[in-house]
């Protein structure tokens, strides 16, 4: 049977950075699936080693054991069937929101007046035209965040990447940005590798979402969220099984705080024990 | 959407440029630099004529020339062609070591930078060299170069290259990885990343190396110029004119040329600041 291009699949994939002696195990026999098209949600505390992860499914840096498949074919570098958007803008400060956009085209060849069409088209749907002038320190942290997902999806690629995309943005911008998000994959299904730490967003985008362990990394359980789509942010809240899934994703994403909080510290592991049963008393 | 309404008139007002002049003569702080003119001449003139009103004379400032004195000799000297012909000298070879100093020290700090090779060949003699100040080339040049216009010339061209180089090196390290593995990702080839993201990238770092080098060529001109003199040449300049004035015994000249220095300086890292800024149109302030 053919693999799908979009489909990853990690096996026994470790990383450490530093000299052998000092190395610090960041990723250990982690192993996943994300299939073809659907949205797969890493969730983990912050410094846990998710983005190291995604540099590695993008091609930036080699694992160094295990194997990561793309389409059934090992990575071998970056490629444009695979876009990361990165926590913090990442967009080219000297261009404007229209360079920055057709740049991909562009830079494959592509004439200039069928990237600037391709670039326009996806303004528009970004919601961007007015501001194609504009260079991106003259856009608010939202713009810029729509103008970076335009900048990837332009060039269609089978795999978006996204390292906590709208990490930093206020509360209000950032549901709108998911929901818009989650619109935008319905209307052209691709393979979407989604990195966060809120738990809310991770089920509100969800087909199967990944609970990693805390360093090294690995996936700790996997849920497959079968919730009903299109979702609703506010239904959510009061939706039983999304409720379920919580629970239990946030009792393991709790313990893996607890573990990393203590961190082999007598003192801490005591506070931890006696805060465990504050938790079962209350 | 207030505040792109806003936006706009910002815009139309910073368009208007007449309005912006009159503003800017008549703000707060051109008054206080005009006071701070006017009270720094007067000291120097209450300073410099101490006999005559204090019955004594007052350090340093009372050995030098009055303002009045060199207004004076300035009035005359404006008349004279080779007061301008000193100008004339002094600006041409800044110019032309500076504008060397760019053209060689822009490509050759992009070369250390992107290529691992050549950097690891060249950057240790070259950090061997830095450290020389460009007067101590002086001697060097004159006995390397066969005229002694060229050997000015090389002494301003290293006191502007070191820090061209060193500028564009640190743009180049300092540019997000990010944004080259963006490009990666996005297929495109090592030279649309050279030319679209590293240039523009260091292109701030070229025009801080730009603005700090020009400054540095006036100090550096005017050191060679007075020690070619010394040493019996006679290449003009200004200065030259400062140690000609200096060795005739007219001192309020010699006011005059430390302040047509500070005019040309002044003037020329102007020129510079606002020729380089428009490399790099997406810094408005």
């Amino acid at each position: 049977m053919a693999i799908a291009p979009g489909r990853i699949e990690l096996r026994d994939v470790k990383k450490s950075y530093g000299r052998s002696a000092s190395a610090r195990k960041v990723v250990e026999d982690c192993s996943f699936t994300a299939e073809a098209d659907r949205f797969t949600v890493m969730i983990g505390a912050s410094g846990a080693g998710k983005s190291t992860l995604a540099r590695l499914i993008a091609g930036f840096d080699r694992p160094d054991g295990g194997e990561i498949l793309v389409g059934g074919r090992p990575v071998a570098g970056p490629g444009r069937d695979r876009l990361v958007v990165f926590q913090e803008s990442a967009l080219f400060p000297w261009m404007n929101t229209e360079e920055n956009v057709a740049y991909g085209p562009k830079a494959n060849g592509l004439w200039t007046d069928r990237a600037k069409e391709q670039s326009s088209k996806m303004l528009e749907k970004v919601g961007l035209t007015g501001f194609r002038r504009r260079y991106p320190n003259e856009l608010s942290g939202g713009m810029q965040r729509r103008a970076e997902l335009a900048r990837a999806l332009v060039n269609n690629p089978e795999i978006m990447i996204l390292d906590e995309p709208f990490r930093g943005l206020d509360a209000m911008t950032r549901r709108l940005m998911l929901d818009y998000y989650a619109r935008l994959s319905e209307e052209a299904p691709r393979t979407n590798l989604f990195i966060t730490t809120d738990i809310d967003e991770a089920i509100f985008l969800a087909d199967r979402l990944l609970v990693m362990t805390n360093l090294p990394t690995r996936v700790r359980t996997v849920i497959e969220v079968d919730l009903p789509r299109p979702r609703n942010l506010a239904a959510l809240i009061r939706d039983d099984r999304a409720n379920a899934i919580k629970m239990q994703a946030l009792a393991l994403l709790h313990e893996e705080a607890l573990k990393a909080f203590s961190g082999g510290s007598k003192a801490a592991t005591d506070f931890v024990d006696a805060f465990r049963h504050r938790l079962g008393a209350g | 959407m207030a505040s792109d309404v806003s936006l706009a008139v910002d815009e139309r007002e910073r368009r208007s440029s007449g309005a912006r002049l009159r503003r800017k003569l008549n703000s707060v702080s051109t008054r206080r630099a005009a006071v701070s003119i006017v009270v720094a001449l007067l000291l120097w003139q209450l300073g410099a004529t101490g006999p005559s009103w204090l019955g004594m004379r007052i350090p340093i400032l009372g050995a030098s020339p009055s303002p009045v004195a060199v207004a004076q000799a300035w009035s005359h000297l404006v008349a004279d062609p080779n007061y301008w012909r000193s100008w004339y000298l002094s600006l041409l070879r800044v110019l032309f070591g500076f504008a060397s100093a760019t053209l060689v020290g822009v490509p050759f700090g992009l070369l250390l930078a992107v290529h691992p090779t050549f950097r690891a060949i060249s950057y240790p003699a070259f950090e061997l060299l830095r450290p020389i100040p460009p007067l101590a080339w002086v001697p060097a040049s004159i006995i390397f170069w066969p005229t002694q216009e060229l050997s000015i010339a090389f002494v301003i061209f290293i006191g502007a290259f070191y820090t061209i180089v060193i500028n564009v090196l640190g743009g180049a390290e300092a540019i997000d990885v990010r944004l080259i593995q963006a490009a990666r990702s996005m297929g495109a080839s090592r030279g649309n990343i050279f030319w679209r993201l590293i240039l523009p990238g260091v292109a701030p770092s070229i025009r801080v190396g730009m603005e700090v080098a020009i400054g540095i060529t006036w100090e550096v001109v005017v050191a060679a110029e007075m020690i070619s003199s010394g040493s019996g040449g006679a290449g003009g300049g200004l200065g030259f004119f400062i140690w000609n004035s200096y060795i005739g015994g007219s001192y309020p000249n010699i006011v005059v040329g430390m302040i047509s220095i500070g005019i040309a300086g002044y003037a020329s890292s102007t020129v510079v600041r606002v020729a380089a800024g428009r490399l790099t149109p997406w810094q408005r302030a």
